[in-house]
């Protein structure tokens, strides 16, 4: 099997005094898109930031293609070809839809031109000059989704890009995800919505209490269905 | 003699080139006081003292090293920057996470000790500096006498400020120093160097203080006490223009230059508090100020 692009072990994290992360280990091959499933609040969200940097104190292991981040500020953890799109779409108020999507700089070579960017998301080309945060829930998704494609990022995370959106948005979000897969980009995903996670994943890690606690297989998801939705108490 | 609702058309346009002049300053001031506002969240309090720094830096080369005008106003600014670079990286950047009023304490105290310092070496009565021969004499404009340095003054903050404002409103510099001031975090998850950039934003307000300091040199002379005389007024534009919007300090600096000058022809008694009414009447109209936005 290759090197994980991205390698967890023990790690632990803390916001302030609360301890969040409890020796949260997984790996994500290259090529991969994996989820993270779990209730709200058992530390996906925390685990994403922890990989980021953003985080202050975490410990463990992180390693991305072998490097060891645990250490690295941000800045630098993005370097290594991180990308990411938070939960709260993280979308600039104070920039127009371009600027937001050309803002990340380029940490590696190889990123998506500005036309095939628009070409997945053409809203985006259509609406270039509005304020970002005038875009609708779902265009403001495609674009914290489309910026980091063109960064030159291999390694996606991506908190929950489904949360709060209509089901024709998800679905369109869906084929996005497929089709990045098909470009070889390998996606880490913080989803609650097992249904649309098994539309896109490879394998799902099953998150409780700020550690991974199963790993499903997306072949052997319906098989294990009654298992997961006790998981995640559906 | 003509005259303007009693008052000679020469006074008049006197006093508008003087509020002009003062608008110049209040504007470059506070659009480095606003910068450094909307990314490092720290009110600047050793802005005045900075000012004040760029004033005596050019007074010190010209003095020790007979570096004239043209040279301080390139290398005052680095000088002073160097020093605000300094203050930042080993003092200010602690205080980020603390509440605003931290920092203010921190500027507020060296602003204090770099006047003090300055008072005892070179006493308060103010140290000549001279104009530049380039830009001695003026223009009869026919309605007034247009002094040439008064003029070169007035343009040189009209071109700072319009440069810095394109600088941030129009590139790719100035989105990401926009983006970093809604959200330092997430821009640093995207590979930007967040740290740095606070740091030569800092940088940068500060070498803008020092060369405002330096085009006051040979208007207002050099003296210990020329920044903090300046800086609650300038506070003031900031808070009118808005906190942290550089466009609202640049308009609101000029245009209450303009203020002050008219009320000192018109209602002289009033010229030193018309500001701070005018700063009254616009908090409770707009709290976030003329250009500010409300969170």
């Amino acid at each position: 099997m290759a090197e994980p692009i991205l390698e967890v072990a023990g790690l632990e994290g803390w916001y302030g005094d609360s301890h969040v992360l409890h020796g949260m280990t997984f790996a994500v091959q290259p090529g991969e898109v994996v989820t993270l499933l779990g209730r709200n609040g058992v530390g996906k969200t925390t685990t994403m930031r922890a990989i980021t940097g953003l985080l202050a104190k975490r410990q463990g292991s992180i390693r991305v293609e072998g490097t060891e981040t645990i250490d690295l500020p941000p800045h630098r953890i993005a370097r290594l070809g991180l990308g990411y799109c938070p939960e709260e779409r993280g979308i600039f108020a104070g920039l127009s839809v371009r600027e937001n999507l050309e803002l990340p700089p380029v940490v590696r070579p190889g990123g998506l031109s500005l036309a095939e960017v628009h070409a997945l998301f053409p809203r985006l080309q259509e609406r270039a000059g509005s304020q970002g945060t005038k875009l609708s829930g779902g265009e403001q998704q495609m674009l914290a989704i489309a910026r980091i494609l063109r960064t030159g990022a291999r390694l996606l995370l991506l908190d929950e890009p489904t949360e709060g959106l209509a089901p024709v948005i998800v679905a369109h979000i869906g084929r996005i995800i497929r089709q990045l897969r098909e470009r070889g980009f390998t996606i880490l995903l913080v989803e609650q919505n097992f249904h649309f996670a098994a539309t896109v994943a490879d394998r799902h890690y099953v998150v409780e209490h700020g550690k991974v606690v199963d790993m499903v297989p997306n072949a052997a998801l319906a098989a294990n269905m009654e298992k997961v939705k006790a998981y995640l108490g559906v | 003699m003509t005259t303007v609702l009693g008052i000679p058309i020469q006074v008049l346009f006197g006093q508008l080139l003087l509020g002009l002049i003062n608008g110049a300053f209040y504007a470059v001031l506070s659009l480095g006081l606003a910068l450094i506002f909307g990314l490092l969240n720290i009110i600047n309090f050793a802005h005045g003292a900075l000012y004040m720094m760029g004033a005596f830096a050019a007074w010190l080369l010209l003095s020790h090293a007979g570096i004239g005008y043209w040279g301080a106003l390139v290398l005052a600014p680095l000088l002073v920057a160097g020093i605000g670079i300094a203050v930042e990286r080993t003092m200010l950047s602690r205080l980020y996470k603390l509440d605003h009023l931290y920092s203010l304490l921190l500027t507020f105290g060296l602003a204090l000790i770099a006047e003090g310092v300055f008072r005892q070496l070179y006493g308060i009565s103010g140290l000549p500096y001279e104009i530049p021969a380039s830009l001695r004499g003026g223009w009869n404009l026919g309605f007034m006498f247009l002094p040439v340095y008064r003029g070169w003054v007035v343009m040189a903050s009209l071109i700072l400020c319009l440069g810095t404002w394109i600088a941030i409103e129009k590139t790719r510099l100035g989105a990401l120093l926009r983006a970093a001031t809604e959200n330092p975090p997430l821009v640093q998850a995207f590979g930007v160097n967040v740290p740095r950039l606070v740091t030569a934003t800092y940088g940068f307000g500060v070498a803008v203080a020092a060369l405002a300091g330096v085009l006051a040199a040979p208007i207002y002379s050099v003296n210990p006490l020329m920044g903090s005389n300046l800086i609650i007024t300038v506070f003031a534009v900031v808070v009118i223009g808005g906190m942290g919007s550089i466009l609202g300090s640049i308009v609101t600096g000029f245009l209450l230059g303009l203020v002050e000058g008219l009320t000192k022809v018109f209602f002289p008694q009033g010229a030193a508090t018309v500001v701070f009414v005018v700063m009254a009447i616009v908090l409770l109209v707009k709290p976030a100020g003329l250009f500010g936005r409300s969170n």
